[in-house]
């Protein structure tokens, strides 16, 4: 008793104000000189606060590059994937809709150019990225509503292209809500 | 496609060329040299007198274990409360209710365990209060105890060593201040400097791009992140752990974290030797668990980068292969890597949805808990590796007809019925759990209950069951990662893993740490030509062989009727 119990819970008391409350408060101190203050990075849209950085927002509408399917729906106070297994039937059925309502909104390009990122639900449900396949297959649909030649958009995308992590690991892949917002500015 | 496979192989590079420094470090710490960080020393002699300890009073096995469970206990008791009274507490700006009873209990023991499974979603499940001063605290010491359990063992393997196998309290502390505190501060500074929140403001509330009105779960997450990977814990701040966009921003922030939950399990196999002076005892482990761990990722990375062949039935293009529950940023090739590393390690943090991974990646993700011994957890990796080396020491003293002796010490039945128990143990909770389940939900799939059984699986046939063997496993490997889309918030759920969580963790501990306790009380005989040397390639691959047996035989009638079966209807 004296040489176990009341050493662990004084070595507790004085852990949980360490690793509760000193050590998150002085990253939070640094944290304030990051970029974003600590509290997110923000985009803004003539000085309004339109979104973050790091979260997806939908898109859906003809004249803006979507986004990807999200199983919450792209609401942030929560995030989650679909957690369907590719052997699911029902799971399938949908991608086949979700497949079938891109050929409508798109009917010039090919089935097999529907890269999958663009039908599949992310893991958090908050992806702001889509592939850049993902951002030209897109391109004919936007060019014709918005009447803007289809060269000026591919310059538009590559601009927007975040290349390779130090140009040669992991994946390439553009942000949908800075694409979106390029473009609206795009006359 | 090339440089993602890159990417992977960067970060194995470097975790390996920062665990050696890594593990030498560690060994001085538990060995009482001197290293860099002893400025540190005023500080914890402060925090010792605060507690009442004296860090110098040595310590047999047995008084290690009581000291190691009694702080548990206590740590198990502040947590549940704190769970249950979280809503009516301070630093709760998101106005998060308390937990129900059994979800407070499956919390409590879950980050107690270093386990990390989360029944809840952190946006709303738990408050800034809970999230700091609960589970951010029960991180440290949940990983800082397993590493003072590997202490133990390392001691009392040593020579010359009888029943002083130093103190508790001081192998506990040294972990927390001199590994895991400056490693973690170091991930948390570099997360905040990527776009993690670290702030304790409250949810936002925007409006969006089309003027929508939005809110954003936030927090002072960096901290929690960083250690959730130091001390291979794996609970995330948000419900989508590192798949979450401000919990894992970049691929940069995607390195680091894979870096952070595999540099203590690797450099603690490297501490081994040096602190034993067995630098080829090590080094051969270490090959060992290297082989198992390619052997579980490379045909997952495999299958990930190839796609979905259902989805391919469909017509469209897999350029970057499958991406159901996987965020672009990082891509399937990653994923994949990141989804067997956190199995095989106890860590549990995902950076994609593994209910969404193919059959067969699945199918290596479960088999990575299923063995639970190559690399491992905050010392745990290492305790179940100890196992299947006296397994295999007595196997192999069978064969040549000799006395089995692990490091100078004979090892006799008792020892023996104590590992093969721990050996045993683990496939027995996993697949028992499984069984009962399988058995309410199949006879008694509309029990009136509050979730009816038949409601519980997000998915049909095959791959609902890997849903419910997947819990368990994940359980009982102590691991927290999940096949998410199973109901699991529930009394069911919720009490029966806890009980698994518990037998997972504490078992395996325990037996490890009686075993060297007892054999370091044995007559010390120096080797000879005679000897059965473990620092050979050969008695590397018997252990490899003995733990391939014992997981193979256990687990493979259950991968039949889950991952497998499911592999061979759609494939």
């Amino acid at each position: 008793m004296k040489n176990y119990l009341l050493p662990s819970l004084r070595l507790t008391l004085v852990l949980i104000v360490l690793f509760g409350g000193i050590y998150p408060f002085s990253i939070f101190l640094f944290g304030k000189l990051s970029k974003g203050h600590g509290d997110g990075i923000t985009i803004s849209k003539n000085n309004q606060v339109i979104g973050f950085e790091n979260l997806g927002q939908n898109f859906t509408e003809d004249k803006y590059f979507c986004s990807r399917p999200s199983a919450v729906n792209y609401n942030a106070s929560g995030s989650g994937g679909s957690n369907k297994a590719t052997s699911n039937p029902d799971y399938l059925k949908e991608v086949s809709a979700r497949i079938d309502t891109f050929m409508k909104h798109n009917p010039h390009i090919r089935k097999e150019d529907i890269p999958s990122d663009l039908v599949t639900a992310s893991g958090s449900g908050l992806d702001p990225d889509i592939s850049i396949e993902g951002a030209l297959v897109q391109i004919p649909r936007i060019a014709k509503i918005r009447k803007i030649p289809f060269n000026k958009l591919k310059d538009l995308v590559d601009a927007h292209s975040e290349k390779s992590f130090l140009g040669c690991f992991g994946p390439s892949k553009i942000n949908v809500l800075k694409l979106n917002l390029a473009l609206d500015s795009l006359k | 496609m090339s440089t993602e496979i890159l990417g992977i192989l960067l970060v194995f590079v470097i975790t390996i060329i920062l665990a050696i420094p890594l593990g030498k470090y560690i060994a001085k710490v538990f060995s009482g040299e001197r290293t860099i960080t002893d400025f540190m020393k005023p500080f914890e002699r402060f925090i010792f007198k605060l507690s009442g300890i004296n860090p110098d009073r040595e310590m047999n096995w047995k008084q290690h274990m009581v000291a190691l469970l009694t702080i548990n206990m206590v740590w198990f008791i502040y947590a549940f409360v704190m769970f249950l009274i979280q809503g009516s507490l301070f630093l709760n700006p998101d106005g998060n209710p308390s937990m129900t009873p059994d979800l407070a209990f499956n919390t409590a023991i879950s980050f107690l365990v270093n386990c990390n499974l989360q029944d809840y979603s952190g946006e709303t499940g738990v408050t800034y209060f809970t999230q700091l001063f609960v589970i951010t605290f029960l991180m440290f010491v949940s990983a800082a105890t397993g590493i003072a359990a590997m202490a133990v063992i390392l001691r009392a393997m040593k020579e010359k060593v009888t029943d002083k196998l130093g103190n508790f309290f001081n192998y506990f502390l040294l972990s927390c201040t001199r590994i895991l505190l400056p490693l973690s501060l170091i991930t948390a500074l570099l997360l905040a400097f990527n776009g993690t929140p670290s702030s304790y403001a409250a949810k936002a509330s925007i409006k969006d791009f089309h003027g929508n009105n939005i809110t954003v779960s936030r927090g002072p997450a960096a901290g929690m992140i960083a250690i959730k990977h130091i001390g291979t814990n794996g609970g995330g701040w948000f419900g989508a752990n590192s798949a979450h966009p401000l919990e894992n921003p970049n691929y940069f922030t995607n390195m680091l974290e894979l870096v952070a939950q595999f540099i203590i399990p690797a450099a603690l196999i490297f501490a081994l030797g040096f602190y034993l002076k067995k630098k080829k005892l090590a080094y051969v482990i270490f090959g060992i668990m290297t082989l198992g761990f390619l052997l579980l990722v490379l045909p997952t990375i495999y299958y990930e980068l190839k796609g979905s062949p259902t989805i391919e039935k469909l017509g469209i293009a897999q350029t970057t292969g499958a991406m159901e529950g996987k965020e672009v940023r990082f891509g399937p090739a990653n994923s994949g890597y990141w989804s067997i590393l956190t199995t095989v390690i106890s860590t549990g943090s995902v950076n994609s949805m593994h209910d969404s991974s193919m059959p067969v990646s699945g199918a290596m993700q479960m088999l990575a808990m299923m063995t639970n011994a190559f690399y491992g957890g905050c010392g745990a990796g290492f305790l179940n590796y100890y196992i299947f080396i006296l397994i295999a020491v007595f196997i192999s003293g069978l064969m040549v007809g000799r006395t089995p002796e692990l490091l100078g010490r004979k090892v006799e039945a008792k020892e023996i019925k104590i590992a093969a128990i721990i050996a045993l143990l683990h496939p027995f909770i996993i697949l028992a759990g499984t069984a009962l389940s399988t058995y309410i939900l199949i006879h008694n799939p509309n029990a009136n209950w509050a979730v009816k059984p038949s409601t519980w699986l997000n998915n049909p046939g095959f791959h609902g069951f890997s849903e419910m063997l997947y819990q368990y496993t994940s359980c009982a490997a102590n691991n927290g990662s999940g096949f998410e889309g199973l109901a699991d918030n529930n009394i069911w759920w919720n009490i029966s893993t806890g009980f698994v969580l518990i037998l997972g963790r504490y078992i395996p501990i325990i037996g490890p740490i009686a075993i060297a306790g007892i054999l370091a009380q044995k007559k010390y005989i120096p080797e000879a030509g005679g000897t059965l040397r473990t620092d050979t390639i050969t008695f590397g691959l018997v252990t490899f062989g003995v733990i391939t047996i014992i997981a193979a035989l256990a687990f493979f009638p259950a991968l039949v009727l889950g991952p497998l079966a499911e592999y061979f209807s759609i494939y």
